[in-house]
């Protein structure tokens, strides 16, 4: 028998808790914000340690940005308190926040030279010409634009323009760094080359972090912690392994990779009817040739190749179910046997329990 | 369509097609619409040009008889006139430096700050331009004749601003407005003050537009002649002013040597900001080009 290898994603290794250390990083609590007679925030908590990048994740609407912004200091909380190594800033403006963010568009100032731009916080801090050029130089040196130091923002391209924003706030040495969906405006390629390097100088400086994303990638990619965002509340706060293989919400499990949502029970490796949500990731979807304990005769309907697996559509009596597979190829209206190796049983919309069939 | 490019390739190798009634008739009229313009908007220039430097010009000749630099002499002899060529080149800038302070932060205020009754000043402020010049000039002469401001300095200039505040408002209120506040907070954000962020960022954003407003409240007080007549005349005669005893009292050689004074400024300034506009860093804060 031939058993197509499933895709599975790393294992689940950790063990974090949501607190941070005292003292370092970023303390959030009870946060509440109401914009035009809607509660945006709905008592949200965070905490980031010392050193550590976190990502609010989301979808479009949720609240990141005003989160964000709340933290930067363009937006009065209507309650709750914001920490930044353990001194409370929410009555300070944002231009006396020990934080530096970079706008999602940007924001350079078109008049001023990418040198002047970066050296412009500097410049308010009253520094010396002599040492506003070396700081200027060396955080240029960092992001690798120094021999754009002479350029107007106009005539550098996007990716570009997105480092010298980070430069313009690193060069503050912030205690905390605030990024706003920074790789948005940037194509598929360049995206994971400035995620990498963001990821790399940020474990360099050992910077606090929060960026604000809603691309799920981004954040299981460059973050320490995520937090998963909705309708103004943190769903889940853990770390990107976690996230994925035990979502606490059938909304996490459903934001984080893919998943077959059916209605039912799981029971010693079977689907039968019930009234709970079942969850299943595709790579715990198992094709074989010959049955095997738990499996069921189904049907290939529909085949999409993904370049090193294929996602693949079977049929199993009344539900139809989604599995990744790589190895054999596999061809639409074959008969094969299906099995499912793990489901995640939800209630209420919360994780009532996770169960494995034996194989 | 005859003239794709594709069917002219196709027809190239073998005869040329002749050019379509169509077309004929299409580049008839646009060179009958350049000729018109030509002689409309140049002609009149040309003929100012010549007369300032005719001696004698009469009817049926092309060109004047014989040509002379008197008229040139006459104004610059004139004590009145280049008094008026001093008073105009005083109000001016004044003019627009008065407006300025009086107009810019209203049009940063229309800009950035939702007030009630904001888009009632705003459009009030078309009001000034709305009806004829003369009898708003007749209701303030009444009014500065109470105030003791009739051939007054204070009265001109006020005058003057009153003919400027539609563009100093207008046009600074859309360029402050078109300073994307992203690039305000980020300096916020860098550390500065609301006041440092105002001229560090907002103001030479800015600023291709206020130079706008400020060349065109130039020329407006330069050009001003009916209130500055009514207000200052005949204690302060500006260059408009004088141009109408000029064309009483005088040939009218001498007017036109002085309308080509009176418009040299307007030339000059229309030249200057066309070029620091259309080039360079301006036009980057104004994304034409
Ligand atoms: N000034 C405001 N007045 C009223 N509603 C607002 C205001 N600002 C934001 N909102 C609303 O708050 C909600 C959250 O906005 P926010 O910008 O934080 O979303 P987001 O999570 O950043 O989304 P996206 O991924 O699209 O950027 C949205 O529904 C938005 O319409
Ligand atoms: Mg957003």
């Amino acid at each position: 028998m031939t058993l197509h290898e499933p895709v599975t994603e790393p294992s689940a290794s950790t063990t974090s808790t949501g607190t941070a250390a005292s003292g370092g990083g970023l303390t959030i609590r009870g946060l509440h914000k109401i914009l035009g007679g809607r509660t945006i925030i709905d008592n949200l908590d965070l905490s980031v340690k010392e050193g550590e990048l976190v990502s609010l994740l989301g979808p479009s609407g949720c609240g990141k940005t005003t989160t964000l912004r709340m933290i930067a200091g363009f937006l009065q909380p209507d309650e709750g308190s914001i920490e930044v190594e353990g001194q409370e800033v929410s009555h300070l403006g944002a231009e006396n926040r020990p934080s530096a963010m970079v706008f999602q568009n940007y924001a350079l100032w078109p008049h001023m030279t990418v040198a002047k731009n970066v050296g412009f916080p500097l410049k308010l801090r009253k520094m010396s010409k002599t040492e506003i050029k070396d700081r200027v130089e060396a955080v240029l040196e960092l992001v690798s634009l120094l021999h754009h130091k002479d350029s107007k923002p106009a005539r550098i391209s996007g990716g570009e323009q997105q480092r010298v924003a980070l430069a313009r706030a690193l060069v503050q040495e912030p205690k905390l760094l605030l990024l706003d969906e920074p790789l948005s405006n940037l194509d598929a390629k360049l995206r994971v080359k400035v995620r990498e390097d963001i990821r790399r100088i940020q474990q360099e400086l050992g910077i606090t972090t929060v960026i604000v994303t809603h691309d799920q990638e981004e954040a299981m990619s460059m973050s320490d912690r995520i937090a998963v965002m909705n309708a103004g509340r943190i769903e889940q706060y853990s770390t990107p392994e976690a996230l994925y293989a035990r979502p606490e919400t059938e909304f996490v499990a459903t934001f984080i990779g893919s998943m077959n949502r059916l209605e039912g029970s799981f029971v010693d490796g079977l689907i039968t009817s019930g009234p709970d949500i079942l969850g299943i990731r595709p790579e715990d979807v198992i094709l074989a040739d010959a049955p095997f304990a738990g499996a069921v005769p189904a049907t290939v309907e529909r085949v999409v190749p993904r370049g090193h697996f294929q996602e693949v559509y079977v049929r199993r009596g009344d539900t139809q179910l989604r599995s990744f597979v790589s190895g054999e190829l596999v061809q639409a209206g074959q008969q094969t046997y299906a099995g499912v190796r793990k489901a995640m049983t939800f209630r209420d919309g919360r994780l009532v329990a996770e169960a494995g069939a034996a194989l | 369509m005859s003239n794709t490019p594709v069917s002219r390739a196709r027809t190239a190798s073998s005869t040329r097609r002749p050019p379509s009634l169509d077309s004929i008739l299409r580049s008839a009229l646009v060179g009958l619409f350049v000729i018109l313009m030509l002689v409309f908007i140049l002609g009149p220039l040309l003929w100012l040009g010549v007369r300032a430097f005719a001696g004698s010009w009469t009817f049926p000749n092309l060109l004047p008889d014989d040509w002379t630099l008197r008229w040139w002499q006459v104004v610059f002899n004139d004590g009145a006139l280049s008094i008026a060529v001093q008073n105009s080149l005083f109000f001016a800038p004044l003019t627009v430096l008065v407006s300025a302070v009086i107009c810019l932060p209203a049009a940063y205020a229309f800009a950035r700050f939702d007030f009630p009754g904001r888009r009632l000043f705003l459009i009030s402020l078309f009001a000034t331009n709305a009806f004829p010049k003369m009898g708003l000039f007749v209701t303030l002469a009444a009014l500065f004749y109470a105030l003791n401001l009739m051939n007054s300095v204070l009265g001109i200039l006020v005058v003057h601003v009153l003919g400027t505040v539609v563009f100093m408002t207008w046009i600074p209120a859309a360029a402050f407005a078109a300073v994307p506040r992203n690039l305000e907070e980020a300096a916020r954000d860098a550390g500065a003050s609301k006041l440092r962020v105002f001229a560090s960022v907002t103001l030479p954003m800015a600023l291709p537009g206020i130079i706008v407003a400020a060349v065109m409240s130039f020329l407006a007080s330069f050009d001003e002649a009916q209130g500055t007549y009514l207000v200052g005349a005949p204690d302060f005669m500006t260059m408009p002013t004088q141009m109408y005893s000029l064309v009483l009292n005088y040939p009218t050689q001498v007017a036109a040597v002085f309308s080509i004074l009176l418009a040299i400024p307007s030339v000059a300034l229309m030249l200057a900001a066309h070029k620091h506009i259309l080039g360079g860093q301006l036009a980057e804060g104004f994304q034409i080009k």
